[in-house]
């Protein structure tokens, strides 16, 4: 109940039309990584995605904003199936990736933000690492690389309320990790896969 | 006849016209055989299907009555600002200015409206907007492109907003005589305007040649205009039954909307060659966005409603 009234506010202020471009809408294991604007970001994917993939795909939202009061964390937990995860755990590398890896593992798909933070431009800036072990460690997970559109314009950091900007949700041809790429070629290269659809047009 | 009686033998002859239109866009449909020709009757035939929507929705509103209607055209400001929004470049920094826009000026607007306050909605965005937004915006401090940020969401809403609210304004008329018949003068002015580009459309392809503004609006030409302009004043003149006006006041009220909606259609489309898109929107299959349906109702609204508020009231 609560999904539909997200869903039909979602599109009401941002209408949030999905654009398979390259990839379809299929029933398989993925993580979807996207540019990251604003706090929109994981509903607009989600709401992105026909209903039956909805259910077994979990975006990862940042615990000090979706994990904050109750409102917000039962509608991150129980029906975004999110994944909270804490920014600032101290540690070896990758320890922050454990719950990530258990979803996986399980054999359900991630939306992913490898910039780690939002950012206000219309490319997004380096990628963190995350994306790269967790496709070192299961490589049959597709990789689809994800434009949002206007997010940054509709909600941008520091403000409380979005105001009804169209957004788009646009999906690229999968990517893979190659034997022997390097982590920094990677990164990069899934980078540039997410800026090459923000000129896409629109059609 | 009384109100009701009237609104249900316009709805049925629109649903009449619109079924004529249906068998012909299904004949031709089954006789075209190029390929260009395959594309103009599948959008005509998009085309038509959306009409049959858009009818319904508004036989269903008028005869839930001035509320619903009221809702409605507010919710048509909504989403013809969201397009233009969208489509205009606007900064972090305008987000404030946005808030006062789609949050506050134009649900204000409408409830001015709902409660007949003549007086105020009529100056609510020229002046309170006008004043409003360039505060909110300077409050944030980024000086760039301020005079031109500023304008564009102030054109935006004096558009979308305040110039489409004057539709449902009419509703707020009484003419002597005449109570609760603001729904006719509406009908009068939708189907006016809307009957003109359908016509200034068919004329435009069965016999456009020259073209009236050819860098502007590539689609619109002298034939179209003359033929489809003439139609919908034939038309207007035709419905002068349901109006306070005579037969040929019908006719030059037809005549002023047939004028405005052109003028509309047109500057509408430089504003969006200037943005470069030939559409607001794909909320409305076949036609584009709702503003590409609305552009010649938002610049004929104001002027009916002033002329009929003048003349007749």
């Amino acid at each position: 109940m609560i999904d539909i009234v997200l869903i039909a506010l979602t599109r009401f202020l941002v209408g949030g039309q999905a654009h398979w471009i390259a990839s379809a809408p299929e029933m398989r294991q993925r993580i979807y990584f996207a540019n990251h604007a604003s706090h929109l970001d994981a509903l607009l994917i989600w709401s992105a995605l026909p209903r039956r993939l909805r259910a077994s795909t979990h975006p990862i939202a940042a615990a000090d904003y979706w994990g904050a009061g109750k409102v917000r964390r039962h509608i991150a937990l129980n029906v975004l199936n999110a994944v909270l995860i804490d920014r600032s755990t101290q540690g070896p590398p990758g320890a922050a990736l454990a719950p990530l890896r258990g979803v996986l593992a399980e054999g359900e798909s991630l939306i992913l933000f490898p910039e780690g933070t939002r950012g206000s431009e219309r490319l997004p800036g380096p990628f963190k690492s995350g994306i790269y072990w967790l496709s070192q460690e299961f490589p049959d997970v597709e990789l689809i690389p994800t434009y949002l559109d206007n997010p940054s314009r509709a909600f941008p950091k520091g403000t409380f309320l979005p105001v009804p900007i169209s957004c788009t949700v646009r999906f690229g041809a999968p990517i893979a990790l190659q034997t022997g790429e390097e982590k920094d070629n990677f990164l990069e290269r899934a980078r540039a896969t997410v800026a090459a659809l923000a000129s896409d047009p629109v059609e | 006849m009384s109100l009701n009686d009237k609104l249900f033998v316009l709805f049925a002859g629109i649903c009449g016209l619109l079924a004529v239109a249906s068998v012909i866009g299904f004949a031709l449909s089954r006789r075209v055989a190029s390929e260009s020709g395959r594309a103009t009757v599948d959008n005509l035939n998009a085309r038509i299907r959306a009409w049959w929507v858009m009818v319904a929705i508004f036989a269903v509103s008028f005869g839930l009555g001035r509320g619903v209607t009221v809702v409605l055209f507010a919710l048509t400001s909504f989403y013809t600002l969201r397009e233009f929004v969208s489509l205009t470049p606007t900064r972090a920094a305008d987000h404030l200015p946005l808030v006062a826009a789609f949050y506050v000026l134009l649900p204000l607007q409408y409830w001015l409206i709902w409660i007949d306050w003549y007086a105020l909605f009529t100056i609510l965005i020229p002046v309170y907007g006008f004043l409003l937004l360039p505060s909110l915006a300077a409050l944030k401090g980024d000086p760039e492109q301020f005079l031109l940020r500023v304008s564009r969401i102030q054109w935006g809403l004096m558009l979308t907003v305040y110039c489409i609210s004057h539709a449902p304004a009419l509703l707020t008329l009484d003419v002597p005589g005449r109570p609760r018949e603001g729904f006719l003068l509406l009908f009068f002015l939708i189907t006016v305007a809307q009957f003109s580009d359908v016509m200034q459309y068919v004329f435009g392809k069965l016999f456009g040649r020259t073209k009236v503004a050819p860098v502007v609006s590539p689609s619109k030409t002298v034939e179209g205009l003359l033929g489809g302009g003439l139609s919908a004043v034939a038309a207007g003149a035709a419905l002068w039954w349901i109006t306070p006006f005579t037969p040929l006041e019908a006719a030059a009220m037809a005549l002023a909307i047939v004028a405005m909606g052109f003028l509309g259609g047109l500057a509408l489309s430089a504003v969006k060659r200037s943005m470069g898109v030939k559409d607001w929107g794909t909320m409305i299959s076949g036609h584009g966005g709702v503003l590409d349906r609305m552009d010649s109702l938002s610049f004929a609204a104001p002027v009916f409603f002033h002329l009929t508020r003048y003349f007749f009231t």
